[in-house]
């Protein structure tokens, strides 16, 4: 156990390393990043003295070793647009698209697992050939148009929820909604298949065989064991959701970090998107090695092996 | 060869089989016998038919502005026809921007899953087929690309690069690929100790060899069930970018741009995002359908690990 847990922290140290890479190399695609930065208006000495200003001038590999160096104790250098620490203003937004992310997940699997369990054990039956069919709808759609039409149909026909922003409360049901419902899609599907395979196996038969109600069979034998695939996905799908907000975010306006991206890709700030993109994947990988250690703690089969 | 003596009734044996049917008979009478491979093969038969002869069908002009008959309720219809999906902020017809819109969405779907597939394909096939510590550091790096969501990586990137549907296309094809190594990979590490790549070492042939002939048509299926699954990944990654104006620009119609449009007059004008939501919608659906039939077709194995 122990192992293991040191093991993948030493995976994540490295992965981590190759994500700084890849967001310094992707900020300089198109040669140095003052070449976009730069008003149109300034002349060559100006922009030279801009690039020497953001450290542009120097050797791409020294560039390279400052980003790192600095990025390790969290300073991404300073907001072009924002003249802030572009990590100040990143984490200002975190906490807004992770209470999104945790309201939308939990919308999510309260549809999905219900659902999921219901159609695997009513197998064929018209319940399960409807939720077949939302959860195919509900994976061709794009979140951001679900959201658009909860928008006609609350917020400009029914006025009863705010189109836009995160000043009132309810002002998260929609964008959440708008999420948790692309997730159960995903995941409904999931926890059917995972709780058919379950109701197959030789534990199941036994509980049957035992005597227990089918209650208790589903509850105790089935479901504690189909949810581990369930949740190996789910934290999968969390980077779905986490890309997936981007678009929702601008939908709604919600001030989270995926409306930041946007904003700070359409105003150059390369600041802020390289510490947008680094907050992500360090969300995502964080996230994902929780659930890893949390279903050795559930499941002895993975222990041991 | 004196050496094959025993195996001398085989061509025999072979020549006395029923011929045996092509892969394309028997997909098409495996198509037929499904109603989700019959439904997405309609669909996305009909939304290639439309990028085809799109502009031939075509009710209106797709980019002519009318002032006169601006945001006109769907029905809606004067002296130059019927606008059966009504009109946009500037008059346009909308059935004819989503035939129109039809040709992006088939274009980067195809192209860029073409480029990604490509390229995860040889990935995946050279890090298993390795393996080692060649194959521990390609699938690290693989690993750190999918740690940062698929939309936010393209949306980073197209910020930096610049829009326009070339570059989107490259764009999604060069992202596109890590998923197709991720599977690819996995499935080079099962054939590769098949008996008959063993075999194909015994008979002599090189490692280049056996890879192109032994191990890449046994992985080919599952990239292509995964080719389906990311078309439609793809036409709706398309749509978000050019919704977030990080795509495709005007006057190139897409879905994406359309709904653009009409988040800025929803308000008023509903049906402007209501329908092309509604196409890209049913465009995805009908990949999706096609992509589910396609794996039962190709391996019935494969839905049990997806």
């Amino acid at each position: 156990m122990r192992e293991f847990i040191v093991t993948r922290f030493f995976q994540l140290v490295v992965t981590m390393f190759i994500v700084s890479l890849l967001v310094f190399v992707m900020v300089r695609l198109r040669g140095d990043p003052i070449s976009i930065m730069a008003p149109p208006i300034f002349n060559e000495e100006q922009i030279q003295a801009l690039r020497a200003a953001w450290g542009f001038d120097k050797p791409v590999l020294e560039q390279y070793a400052i980003f790192l160096r600095k990025a390790v104790t969290g300073d991404f250098g300073t907001s072009f647009f924002a003249r802030r620490p572009a990590m100040e203003v990143v984490v200002e937004r975190l906490g807004y698209s992770w209470l999104l992310a945790a309201v939308a997940s939990l919308i999510g699997l309260t549809i999905a697992v219900p659902l999921g369990i219901l159609s695997a054990l009513k197998r064929n039956s018209l319940l399960d050939f409807i939720s077949t069919a939302l959860a195919s709808l509900g994976t061709a759609m794009p979140s951001f148009w679900l959201g658009l039409m909860l928008i006609i149909i609350f917020s400009v026909y029914l006025r009863i929820l705010p189109s836009f922003g995160a000043l009132e409360p309810q002002a998260i049901i929609m964008p959440s909604v708008t999420l948790g419902v692309g997730m159960a899609a995903r995941l409904s599907r999931l926890t059917r298949s995972a709780m058919l395979e379950v109701l197959n196996q030789d534990y199941v038969r036994t509980a049957r065989s035992k005597g227990l109600q089918s209650k208790q069979v589903v509850l105790r034998h089935a479901l504690r064991n189909a949810l581990i695939p369930v949740v190996t996905v789910f934290g999968l799908q969390l980077g779905w959701l986490l890309g997936g907000s981007v678009v929702v975010e601008s939908v709604f306006a919600w001030p989270g970090l995926g409306r930041l991206m946007v904003e700070s890709i359409n105003v150059r700030d390369t600041t802020v998107v390289q510490a947008g993109l680094f907050w992500f994947s360090l969300s995502f990988i964080l996230i994902n090695y929780a659930l890893d250690a949390f279903y050795m703690l559930i499941d002895p089969r993975i222990r041991i092996s | 060869m004196e050496t094959l003596e025993v195996g001398k009734a085989a061509p025999e044996y072979i020549s006395s089989l029923p011929p045996q049917r092509s892969i394309l008979s028997r997909a098409a009478s495996g198509l037929f016998s499904s109603p989700i491979g019959v439904a997405g093969a309609t669909i996305v038969g009909f939304v290639l038919l439309l990028a085809l002869i799109g502009p031939l069908i075509s009710p209106h002009d797709a980019v002519d502005h009318n002032l006169r008959s601006r945001f006109k309720a769907p029905g809606y219809s004067d002296s130059s026809g019927t606008f059966t999906l009504g009109t946009d902020q500037l008059g346009r017809d909308i059935l004819s921007r989503i035939i129109a819109g039809s040709r992006v969405s088939v274009l980067v779907g195809i192209v860029s899953v073409l480029i990604a597939g490509t390229i995860g394909v040889s990935y995946g096939l050279v890090s298993g087929f390795l393996g080692g510590y060649v194959d521990t550091v390609m699938m690290r790096f693989v690993d750190a690309l999918l740690s940062i969501p698929f939309i936010v990586l393209v949306v980073a990137i197209s910020g930096v690069v610049g829009a326009g549907l070339g570059t989107l296309i490259l764009i999604l094809g060069c992202t596109g690929w890590v998923t197709y190594a991720r599977v690819i990979r996995g499935e080079v590490l099962k054939v590769r100790e098949m008996e008959y790549v063993v075999a194909a070492y015994a008979l002599g042939q090189n490692r280049p060899l056996v890879m192109l002939r032994h191990v890449l048509p046994n992985v080919i299926a599952s990239a292509i069930v995964l080719a389906a699954v990311q078309v439609a990944v793809t036409i709706l990654a398309e749509s978000s970018l050019s919704f977030l104006g990080l795509g495709v620009k005007t006057p190139t119609v897409t879905w994406g741009l359309m709904l653009a449009d009409g988040k800025s007059y929803i308000n008023s004008a509903w049906w402007m995002t209501f329908y092309p939501g509604m196409a890209i919608t049913i465009t995805v659906l009908g990949v999706v359908f096609l992509g589910d039939w396609l794996r039962d077709f190709l391996d019935p194995n494969i839905r049990a690990r997806a």
